[in-house]
């Protein structure tokens, strides 16, 4: 019987090794796997590539900021390595400019195409963005159809971490709203996907398969989120 | 004669929200650009996020906690809205559905390029997708202040920091006027109140086109 539930957030990141590769998802305050970042700050894989749109750290709640600050990465790939504005400056622009902490920076449609290839079986593709810029320097360019691209190649990851609102026991995921962002693709992408469960875990069958936004074949351990466990609110103005 | 008065934020975002037209598949840059959903139209609002349709920011206390914006700004999903990922956002930028891009930028070159992900002196950069909004939408509109916090110009004959993207920018509102971006560089179509050609042209390093029909702004928003 394919079951793919785990009993504990810790439980579901045990195996993590030092040096891996993760991907986070989550924009703006939703969307963002904080149980299993959780887990992981107290697992304490250290060495680790994250990949995420930026470095959180904005607030005092878990969030990918939380992992840089205990120095478990030694590189992270973005959208954003600098802040707005220096009186905005995150924990890791301070480690970056420190050059305690490595990064790539990537324009953010280049970086979900990235994700998105490596979990559709794409050697690599051409993109208009970046053409003119520092970001493309030193890479392979192509003239199609009179118009430059220059080549990107796919992230692959050994793990991704993922929020859902809700699955069943195969791993058949639904997003709500703009919780979706990163999800899907990043799930896609990496070999071994965890999902942390906002709602009670359904029988396979209770999701109408016409409804489901991630296919359970992209998924491999799923855990609820437990009553104390770490829930989304909006954060005060 | 008219004391000069150079547009406010608010200002520039309605003037530049007056050139969207009904039914545009409009995406909103962070910063001054966002103010232009509060002038616009029947237009449909994109965000990087994979949502389309949003409608405005939600009072506090009525804001669902997975419905933001680009700017992360809680705000509501209209009649007719829709949820992709964020690969299927970008598929959106890139292959050419937005008609216009909003952006703000440091600096703006005559030829249409701009420079907004980074800085001068600063180890890395912020991007988010401002590179595949300006070479993937129809249209790349730009608003900024005219001048830097010095004073020094920003509508240059070559940017000086970092490219975003080159050759895009269409038009350019700034505190000062409303520039399209043309063959022969800017040329100033619409112009704050109490300024003349003049003035404008002695805090920009490019040279100024000046449209034969120049205007003065009305002070909307």
């Amino acid at each position: 019987m394919i079951d793919k539930i785990f009993s504990s957030m810790d439980e579901a990141v045990a195996d993590i090794s030092d040096g891996s590769t993760i991907m986070f998802p989550g924009f703006g305050n939703t969307g963002i796997p904080r149980n299993l970042m959780a887990a992981l700050l107290t697992q304490g894989a250290k060495n680790l590539i994250g990949i995420s749109n930026g470095s959180g750290g904005r607030d005092d709640r878990i969030d990918i900021g939380v992992l840089v600050r205990a120095r478990q990465f030694k590189k992270l790939v973005m959208a954003f390595t600098a802040s707005p504005h220096p009186s905005r400056a995150t924990i890791f622009n301070e480690l970056y400019e420190a050059e305690e902490i490595e990064a790539e920076l990537v324009t953010q449609g280049t970086m979900a195409e990235r994700i998105r290839a490596a979990g559709a079986g794409i050697g690599a593709f051409y993109t208009p963005a970046s053409v003119g810029t520092e970001l493309a320097e030193g890479k392979e360019h192509r003239m199609i159809d009179g118009k430059e691209y220059v080549l990107e190649y796919p992230f692959h990851a050994d793990y991704a971490f993922i929020r859902a609102t809700r699955a069943d026991t195969w791993g058949n995921l639904q997003f709500t709203l703009a919780q979706r962002n990163f999800n899907p693709i990043m799930a896609m992408a990496a070999k071994t996907t965890i999902v942390e469960v906002e709602e009670d875990i359904l029988e396979a069958g209770a999701i109408d398969p016409d409804h489901v936004h991630t296919a359970g074949i992209f998924v491999d351990r799923i855990v609820k989120i437990p009553e104390d466990g770490i829930w989304d609110s909006v954060p005060q103005r | 004669m008219t004391e000069k008065t150079p547009l406010n934020r608010r200002q520039m975002a309605a003037r530049v929200a007056q050139e969207f037209r009904e039914g545009w598949l409009v995406n909103l840059g962070i910063g001054i650009p966002t103010l232009c959903s509060n002038f616009a139209k029947e237009v449909i609002f994109h965000s990087e996020n994979g949502v389309i349709g949003y409608g405005p920011q939600v009072a506090e206390g009525e804001e669902n906690i997975n419905m933001v914006n680009a700017g992360g700004q809680h705000v509501s999903l209209l009649p007719g809205g829709s949820i992709v990922h964020h690969a299927d956002a970008f598929a959106i930028i890139r292959a050419g559905y937005l008609d216009v891009s909003v952006l703000g930028s440091y600096e703006v070159a005559e030829n249409g390029d701009f420079a907004n992900w980074k800085t001068a002196g600063r180890k890395g950069g912020g991007i988010g997708g401002a590179m595949d909004l300006a070479v993937g939408a129809k249209q790349v509109f730009i608003i900024m202040e005219h001048t830097t916090r010095d004073g020094k110009p920003r509508l240059l004959k070559e940017v000086a920091l970092p490219a975003t993207a080159r050759g895009v920018v269409k038009l350019l509102m700034t505190n000062l006027g409303l520039f399209d971006v043309t063959p022969g560089g800017f040329a100033l179509r619409e112009i704050a109140p109490g300024y003349s050609p003049e003035d404008v042209q002695a805090v920009t390093e490019a040279e100024l086109l000046i449209s034969p029909d120049l205007i003065q702004i009305s002070g909307t928003g």
